[in-house]
């Protein structure tokens, strides 16, 4: 399911089911008539402060996601010492760069090794860690993702693009408790030298998550 | 409960189609429903373990066609109402007919950096020594509880191996339903996808999962 037929073509969606006899309840057809309905309800109630949605929306948007992560990473790759703190005590470690709090409250990192590579995935609902990757991508949260990283994660890989030698063990982590998980992927040959700020550039979300590995610049234009 | 949300080894879903340079939100009202979901979060009434509940409890077939922020507004409506903040009467009608529960808390924006920076930790201490150490053979519980569990079907009644002792956290059945957080030790299991999924299974996959020392036996 691409993020196009999640939200787009949402109302066609929902025709459809009618067709199949499912009786849906038509309060979701129009989301954005939902959601200001219940958003007033609320304000008028005083139960809750617009501004304050304002400025959550505003910190996921600007200020937390994966450029925090891909600090971690190129720290990792660059201090030893960091790396070891990273594996023993991932959330004081993480937290030492200024990144903790919701969703990130209880931190491990994985490490790729040149034997196994790592992939996380919630197949129960959507846990992800937000502290440092921010809000997670549609597909991470979709049928399809969850579904089949456990099973058939070498096909889930060739859908983005990523083949791994058939020798290379994958290990899955389902994220099914409060454990927050961040993949630490393999620092790319020919990065020697690299300071701190260029190593970060080729640390993409996709990399943290499993469903790639680090390399060519990640082009990442969130923060 | 074995519900929509459980979906470790189901087909049919088809490929996973990642969109690049995705925004976060696809939608301005993803934008509401997200702040809504965290706002009404910090009234104190529910835990988190209450929320996933009731997300899970989305009717299937609108469940798996639902974007995530739909599950995440239509289980707010239920939890508003079962806590006596907004009836479904009201939301239909787009405004205030009764006074509400006073809740613990009201976000305002001036507390939104120290909340979202604070966060939720649920690791809590318990009194008994973990049952499980590093290496030994465990074997996930066969049950079916109506209930909410966070030991997926794929893992029920597996084999695995213990990696990890996480610490002791608020146990999620129990919480979810308002039976307090009576934490338990928390243990990474790895399975191998052999034992998950038989015949056919890749050679190369082992799946772990994180799991409350009351879902495992010795072997």
């Amino acid at each position: 399911m691409s993020a196009d037929h999640h939200h787009h073509d949402h109302d066609h969606d929902h025709g459809h089911h009618h067709d199949h006899g499912h009786h849906h309840d038509n309060r979701y057809t129009d989301m954005q008539a939902r959601v200001r309905a219940l958003e007033t309800v609320l304000t008028e109630k005083g139960l809750i402060d617009p501004a304050a949605i304002d400025a959550i929306v505003e910190t996921y948007e600007t200020k937390i996601g994966p450029r925090n992560g891909a600090h971690v990473v190129a720290k990792a790759w660059s201090d030893p010492d960091f790396s070891g703190w990273l594996k023993r005590d991932a959330t004081a470690a993480i937290a030492s760069l200024g990144y903790a709090g919701r969703q990130g409250e209880h931190m491990r990192a994985v490490f790729n090794t040149p034997d196994t590579h790592n992939l996380v995935v919630c197949t129960l609902c959507s846990c992800y860690p937000w502290s440092v990757l921010g809000l997670p991508p549609v597909w991470y949260k979709a049928p399809a993702y969850r579904s089949r990283a456990v099973i058939d994660p070498r096909g889930v890989l060739a859908e983005f693009g990523l083949t791994l030698p058939e020798t290379k063990k994958i290990r899955v982590w389902d994220s099914t408790a409060e454990l927050r998980y961040l993949v630490i992927p393999e620092r790319p040959e020919g990065t020697e030298g690299m300071s701190e700020e260029e190593l970060a550039k080729l640390v993409s979300r996709d990399a943290m998550i499993g469903t790639a590995i680090a390399g060519a610049e990640s082009g990442e234009k969130r923060p | 409960m074995n519900g929509p949300h459980d979906l470790g080894g189901q087909m049919g879903f088809g490929a996973v189609s990642p969109e690049k340079d995705e925004p976060y939100f696809h939608a301005e009202w993803e934008k509401r429903a997200l702040g809504l979901t965290l706002s009404c979060g910090a009234f104190g009434a529910w835990s988190i373990d209450e929320s996933r509940h009731a997300r899970e409890n989305v009717p299937p077939a609108d469940y798996l066609a639902a974007s995530y922020y739909e599950i995440w507004t239509r289980a707010l409506e239920v939890l508003l109402e079962r806590h006596g903040f907004a009836t479904r009467a009201e939301i239909d009608a787009g405004h205030k007919q009764i006074e509400p529960a006073k809740p613990k808390r009201i976000l305002t924006a001036d507390m939104v950096p120290g909340v979202l920076a604070g966060g939720g930790p649920c690791d809590r201490p318990v009194e008994t020594e973990p049952l499980f150490q590093p290496g030994d053979k465990v074997r996930t519980k066969n049950f079916n509880p109506a209930t909410h569990t966070r030991l997926p079907r794929y893992a029920r009644a597996r084999t695995g191996v213990v990696e990890a002792v996480q610490g002791s956290y608020v146990f999620p059945d129990d919480n979810a339903h308002g039976k307090g957080e009576n934490p338990q030790w928390v243990y990474t299991v790895v399975f191998d996808g052999g034992e998950i999924w038989g015949e056919g299974a890749d050679p190369t996959l082992t799946v772990s999962i994180d799991a409350w020392e009351s879902y495992l036996e010795h072997v």
